[in-house]
């Protein structure tokens, strides 16, 4: 194997690859980027049995062939080289890396005892990279941390017709995104799957430049069942990722969702978020935040007396009767940081009941997003 | 300085042989309640509990509220159903605090020797008091009477040999009582007692005794030690034959209120699988969680502990979102714990379950979660169950009421095990 190519596009195929590695493998050659080179085309991946990652660039190659060699390592010394093309080959056991007067010899592991990668599922469709990615945010901040739980551990992903859907919950709060996407086959059946919430967070990131992004799905039973892949392409690099799927049951979110509310209060988020965030000083870690809504004010307090107390007012719209709830504030602070919108809307039923949080209608590129939080039962 | 003048009647009538009866376990009677009686005169006389909102649980109820069979840790509603015209207070933290500390700094002027138990609770150790404040039935009269006199509240007193004879003695001479139970009369005391009063005996335990037709105290201190190694295994048996002998070298920690409530346990027999271990957690957890409750307090970090055949151990602790006194949510945060070690074919010596980070019920902010949505009484449909053990036990005994996975596991599949499928099959 022997190649030249671009210092740029090689540090960032090798980067983007190198996202998927395991910082602790369960076995060593995981630990390794595998490098490709078949005609003009050098491929980059990486695998951790859960995700895939797969990256395609052109290079110059005098002889093609394949090398495995640490990931880590690959990745800091092609970010660390100096603004010239890079000489890539195969020596023996070794693999050698020479870009101006730099000259890096690393050992190589043996491309025999590599997995293989997971195939591509087939394509179910394109979405904005951008607005997904956005999207994916927006709900993976919901999704539970709990490895114990795996199934609040993941993002649910819906597709109907042209509509896809998002949703994550951790018990203590739902937020759910639908965004309109480019399925393949518009009579296609309605497909249901649950993805880790971190992976899918991460493949949706590093694919936002792309032009567009395609997501692939396996129908059921066929070859690359339990796994969703995602591919897009930037200055003519092509990248794939998979991951595997979260085999376990979503909750039934979508009775949770309120229909009806008591009342609404709008609220400019910026002002909001500080005085939430002065306000918790004061509280102990994730002790609630109160909120007290009455016609154009809401009162923030949180405290008491053996921890001292904070209070902050803040004028905002709202109309009907008065309503105190409270809130663990980083559940709240999430959930506004996450609408992206300048002002928002709070939906409320009751003290003990969920309170919704929207982004203001008139938010633009917002789309629609709902935010739900379960609130603090105060005592008394 | 003499205090005899202090001594009540009810000690100047107290005639028997108290030498040797120096721990003494004193219990504030309705602790909460009577704090909020005593700030509140007009309440006096009449059913009151400390809790929390309609939707709370009691966390202390007045003698009267008791008599509609009102008890701590149930449910407010079901209290307000059993008299409708009950007066619920709001905790006040601080005044409770206040009230122990007062009545704790009366104990330490007897003597250093106190260890609480929880704020309403504590033993002493006066056998160096003696020579100061004169016999113990006087000490206890004494304390009785500076509680009653400088705090307007009253408190029930237990004078004995040991530690767990003085806390039998003081919840039979509730409330506003003493009892001295003389080194002589503690095996009269205790024999006719159910086995479930000593301290160790579970539901488990008490099953594995009532197949050995060993019901009563008595019985227990007839078996030869040898049966009872084999029924409870080595440890479990000496302790119960000697507590079933009215021994118990438990001495007085002086210290603060407790700061964690542990329970675990040794096996006689290296625990292998998956279900053994979730029973055993279960067990812990329901002993853990009753231990809570009976305090009146509510927890947020739960913890597990594991020491393994070679005698390596190690712990997990998980703070939650919200305080809890619930026996399945402290076994399934003790199960989730266990799992997260990723056991291969552990082989596990003894297993323990922890709560600490406490907070009075009623008191605590609960974090609502999406479960609850669409239950009637949203976060309190678990608790419920334990109520209702725990009101059993209270009455019947610890054997009265548990879970059906904690019943040995040698039943005869004769025996009507309903809802017990993969238990019968087992066996």
């Amino acid at each position: 194997m022997k190649f030249r190519v671009e210092r740029d596009a090689l540090a960032d195929a090798v980067t983007w690859a190198a996202r998927s590695l395991s910082a602790r493998p369960t076995i060593p050659v995981l630990a390794g980027l595998l490098l490709t080179v078949t005609d003009d085309q050098l491929s980059v991946s990486g695998f951790d049995l859960e995700a895939s990652t797969e990256v395609d660039l052109e290079v110059a190659a005098a002889a093609a062939g394949q090398a495995l060699v640490s990931g880590r390592l690959l990745a800091d010394i092609t970010r660390a080289l100096p603004p010239h093309p890079v000489d890539v080959m195969v020596d023996g056991s070794r693999l050698t890396i020479s870009c101006g007067s730099a000259r890096f010899t690393l050992p190589t592991m043996p491309v025999e005892d590599y997995p293989r990668l997971p195939t591509m599922p087939t394509t179910a469709g394109t979405v904005d990279s951008a607005e997904f990615a956005t999207a994916v945010a927006q709900v993976a901040i919901a999704a539970g941390r709990d490895d114990t739980l795996p199934m609040l551990t993941g993002v649910r992903l819906e597709i109907e017709g042209d509509h896809l859907t998002l949703a994550a919950t951790d018990r203590y709060r739902l937020a759910v995104r639908e965004l309109t996407w480019n399925p393949g086959d518009p009579s296609a059946e309605p497909a249901q799957v649950l993805v880790p919430a971190r992976t899918l967070a991460d493949a949706a990131k590093s694919l936002s430049n792309s032009e567009s992004m395609t997501i692939a799905l396996s129908s059921a039973g066929g070859t690359a069942e339990g796994i969703i892949g995602f591919s897009g392409s930037t200055h003519g690099r092509a990248s794939r990722t998979t991951t595997r799927l979260l085999d376990a049951t979503f909750p039934a979110y979508r009775s949770l969702l309120p229909t009806e509310w008591a009342s609404t209060a709008e609220v400019v988020v910026a002002p909001l978020v500080e005085a939430v965030k002065r306000v918790a000083l004061v509280a102990d870690r994730n002790a609630p935040v109160r909120l007290e809504f009455a016609d154009g004010s809401v009162a923030l307090s949180a405290g008491g007396e053996d921890e001292g107390r904070a209070e902050e007012q803040l004028e905002v719209g709202y109309e009907g009767d008065p309503i105190t709830t409270a809130f663990n504030p980083q559940f709240l602070l999430d959930g506004l940081g996450a609408l992206s919108s300048g002002s928002a809307r709070l939906l409320f039923t009751s003290s003990n009941k969920p309170v919704v949080l929207r982004p203001d209608a008139s938010g633009a590129g917002s789309g629609d997003y709902t935010y739900l939080i379960m609130p603090v039962r105060l005592p008394g | 300085m003499g205090r005899s003048a202090d001594i009540p009647r009810s000690a100047g009538d107290f005639d028997g042989d108290d030498a040797g009866c120096t721990l003494l376990h004193v219990d504030m009677d309705a602790f909460y309640a009577s704090v909020e009686i005593r700030r509140r005169p007009e309440l006096r006389g009449k059913p009151v509990v400390v809790g929390g909102s309609l939707r709370g649980v009691v966390a202390a109820a007045s003698y009267e509220a008791r008599r509609y069979g009102i008890r701590s840790a149930m449910s407010m509603g079901q209290a307000l159903r059993l008299c409708p015209r009950l007066i619920v207070l709001p905790p006040d933290r601080a005044a409770y605090s206040a009230a122990s500390a007062a009545v704790m700094a009366i104990l330490r002027d007897v003597t250093p020797l106190v260890e609480p138990l929880s704020l309403d609770e504590a033993f002493l150790d006066v056998a160096g008091a003696v020579r100061l404040h004169g016999r113990p039935a006087a000490i206890a009269a004494g304390i009785r009477a500076r509680v009653s006199e400088e705090l307007a509240l009253t408190c029930s007193v237990g004078v004995a040999p040991t530690k767990f004879v003085a806390k039998l003695a003081s919840a039979r001479c509730k409330p506003d009582g003493m009892l001295v139970i003389p080194a002589a009369e503690v095996l009269n005391f205790l024999n006719p007692l159910p086995v479930t009063v000593l301290w160790g005996v579970g539901a488990r335990t008490a099953e594995l005794l009532h197949r050995l037709g060993i019901r009563t105290v008595a019985d227990l201190a007839d078996t030869p030690l040898d049966t009872l190694r084999r029924a409870v295994g080595v440890a479990g048996a000496e302790q119960l034959h000697a507590l079933a002998h009215g021994l118990d070298p438990r001495t007085v920690q002086p210290g603060e209120v407790e700061k964690s409530i542990s329970a675990d346990h040794t096996n006689p027999v290296d625990l292998t699988t998956e279900a053994d271990v979730r029973r055993e957690l279960l067990r812990l957890a329901e002993e853990v969680a009753r231990r809570v409750r009976e305090r009146g307090w509510v927890a947020r970090t739960i913890g597990i502990k594991i020491r393994f055949a070679d005698f390596r151990t190690i712990t997990r602790v998980r703070t939650l979102p919200g305080w809890t006194d619930s026996t399945s949510t402290i076994y399934e945060t003790a199960t989730e714990l266990y799992a997260g070690l990723g056991l291969d074919q552990p082989r596990i010596r003894l297993a323990g379950v922890k709560c600490e980070n406490f907070r009075v019920a009623g008191e605590a902010p609960e974090q609502l979660t999406l479960d609850t949505l669409g239950a009637e009484d949203p976060g309190s449909s678990r608790p419920a169950a334990d109520q209702v053990i725990d009101a059993a036990r209270a009455r019947f005994g610890t054997a009265a009421m548990g879970y059906g996975t904690l019943l040995p596991t040698a039943l005869p599949t004769a025996l009507p095990t309903t809802g017990q499928n993969d238990r019968a099959t087992g066996d």
